[in-house]
């Protein structure tokens, strides 16, 4: 680099540029987290039930083979959707889906992906099948692309 | 070695490369277990593989970032470290709390887990790369706590530098992200938005800072420049990591929740993103090629100008690849991400931590002028395999995810196919996968064994113009 380029000039880049972005960064979260979030991820419908549920999700670490609106791990399908691929947008038909599904894992298939068994009471995946919902009911600027995940 | 405190770098560098073997281990099962779904059910179930894969990689990193901490801060602030013996007693914590937490993944059901350690009271387990306990998220708290503190009294009574500075600014962003890893509200996408103020913000700002760091206190050892220089370049990257990388978050928000001015911020941002990757390669050729020595240990100086080259590839060019709105809407939670990720870690993180061991290690072993010919050529065929392994993983999971896309997510509803009938089209780029994962392994075993060679290099070397004092 030119020599006219000194050492402080390059420090107060860093400086001024970090503080400005981290402030800009606050104020975005702060805008993102007070005006538009309410409305976007419905929380008048948040029910102690949904963060039961999540607490299920949590504790079984489902995370740690699915992911949830993309994130986590590939090795099984997304969920943020599966109560309008599986449940057909319904929610008796979806909680009594998932009952029948959690309670068949696993398949024993030789060589197949296994789910273990979790062995969650039927109020526990009634929990889930509202986190699940819930969760499928997010703005989230259109995402999947299809119903597949 | 100038001062006999540094000496306490290397319990930690080597406990660092014991959970890096483990790491790769479960690493291979999990590779299997993409195409044999069977395997190793229900003992290893998947995600308990995956926990474990990636909570080895997050601690011996934090390992290895102390290990270089502990070594190049008291050598830079010209006084021993404030207390050796604070270092060795948290590091017998961290790998106690570390290795605990690992074989209660392994041999407790999560479930039962979450359970005993009281997750009730404060729950934060479960949630990706933060599936800790609890107290063991404290602990972690804890222990960084302590290093800093020793870190920051011994870089406060002795000679401020920029490495030093940086390093340390590094460290206490790290230490104060972290602290989110404790807020989990029962509305997830507040849980989502503020899981990645760890997760992005952590390697994607304040570990650039901490790579950056290591990085330009390497290069000053080895090539002899003048550290005016060094520094200065040292400021430009790290201006451009935090300038682009903050609001580059944003490209986290395209699809959790957040409004849709992030799908603007987030891609012009974190398109910029690849900058100061880009800076680090120029800035190590640059060094090298102005060195005013050559210094003995050509393993370091490969190592240094490596973990340049592929953190561009990994994290810059990979990450580009997929971080526009538009294809990121295709492309998200994909078997891209997963390309992305492997290579990135690799050759930011993984890379750096290896590059300050090449150059360390020697040294306090004795060896001031590096390791004998014979395990420098070791420790670069180690270098070359597990890299060119990493290049190969990559582009198979790149293949893998184009064809996912392909399959399961341009075509419409109804037309698409499921993901487990996409998963079954593309076993043979997770089989592929697996083979180059094994001569990873087969590259880690390599460079291992050039730590058992005896015998160090020959002072004599070429000098090519003043050196500084420094080097």
């Amino acid at each position: 680099m030119a020599e006219r380029f000194t050492k402080s000039m390059a420090r107060n880049i860093y400086l001024g540029g970090s503080a400005f972005f981290v402030l800009l960064f606050l104020a975005l979260t702060f805008d993102t987290q007070s005006r538009a979030m309410p409305e976007r991820d419905n929380r008048d419908q948040l029910t102690e039930q949904v963060v039961r549920g999540k607490h299920v999700w949590e504790n079984n670490n489902c995370v740690g083979c699915h992911s949830l609106m993309g994130e986590g791990a590939y090795f099984a399908p997304e969920l943020a959707n599966v109560f309008d691929r599986r449940g057909a947008s319904d929610s008796e038909v979806f909680k009594a889906y998932m009952k029948g599904w959690m309670n068949a894992m696993p398949t024993n298939v030789p060589g197949r992906r296994q789910m273990p068994q979790f062995n969650l009471t039927d109020q526990e995946i009634e929990d889930l099948a509202a986190f699940l919902e819930w969760t499928s009911k997010i703005d989230d600027n259109g995402w999947p692309p299809n119903i597949e995940g | 070695m100038k001062y006999e405190s540094q000496r306490v770098a290397m319990p930690y560098f080597i406990f660092a490369l014991i959970l890096f073997a483990g790491q790769i281990v479960f690493g291979l099962v999990l590779g299997l277990q993409y195409v044999v779904g069977d395997f190793l059910f229900p003992e290893i179930p998947f995600n308990v593989a995956r926990m474990v894969h990636t909570n080895l990689l997050i601690v011996w990193l934090l390992f290895g970032f102390m290990g270089a901490t502990y070594y190049l801060v008291p050598e830079e602030a010209q006084t021993e470290l404030y207390s050796p013996l604070l270092a060795w007693i948290l590091f017998w914590v961290f790998a106690a709390a570390g290795t605990l937490t690992i074989l209660g993944y392994l041999f407790v059901d999560y479930a039962t887990l979450a359970d005993v350690t009281m997750n009730k009271l404060l729950p934060t387990m479960g949630r990706e790369f933060l599936e800790q306990p609890t107290i063991t998220k404290i602990g972690i708290a804890l222990v960084v706590v302590g290093f800093l503190f020793n870190i920051m009294m011994t870089a406060l009574k002795g000679r401020k530098t920029v490495v030093n500075i940086v390093l340390i600014t590094g460290l206490v962003g790290l230490a104060v992200l972290w602290l989110f890893s404790f807020y989990n509200p029962g509305n997830l996408t507040l849980d989502k938005y503020f899981w990645w103020f760890v997760v992005h913000l952590w390697v994607e700002g304040v570990w650039e800072l901490i790579m950056g760091a290591i990085l330009a206190y390497v290069l000053i050892k080895i090539t002899g420049v003048d550290r005016e220089v060094i520094e200065k370049w040292l400021y430009v990257i790290i201006a451009m990591a935090l300038i682009t990388g903050i609001i580059g978050t944003g490209h986290h928000f395209f699809w959790i929740g957040p409004p849709e001015y992030w799908l603007w911020l987030g891609s012009v941002f974190s398109a910029l993103e690849p900058l100061p990757f880009f800076m680090m390669v120029l800035f190590a050729f640059n060094m090298i090629n102005r060195r005013r020595r050559n210094h003995p240990n050509k393993a370091a100086m490969l190592w240094a100008m490596g973990t340049a080259v592929m953190a561009f590839l990994g994290a810059g060019v990979w990450g580009f690849l997929h971080t526009l709105a538009p294809v990121n809407y295709y492309t998200h939670g994909s078997q891209i991400t997963a390309a992305h990720g492997h290579m990135a870690f690799y050759g930011a993180y993984v890379m750096i931590v290896l590059t300050i061991i090449s150059y360390a290690m020697p040294i306090m072993r004795g060896r001031p002028y590096g390791n004998s010919n014979t395990a420098q050529i070791l420790e670069m065929w180690g270098f070359w395999l597990m890299t060119i392994s990493m290049v190969f993983i990559t582009l198979f999971l790149t293949g893998a995810g184009i064809l996912q896309i392909w399959l399961q997510r341009i075509p419409e509803s109804g037309e698409a196919l499921s993901f487990m009938a996409t998963q079954d089209n593309i076993a043979l780029f997770y089989w592929m996968r697996f083979v180059a994962g094994c001569f990873f392994l087969g590259g880690l075993i390599v460079y291992f064994g050039s730590f058992f060679i005896k015998g160090q290099a020959s002072p004599a070397e070429e000098v090519r113009g003043p050196a500084t004092e420094d080097a």
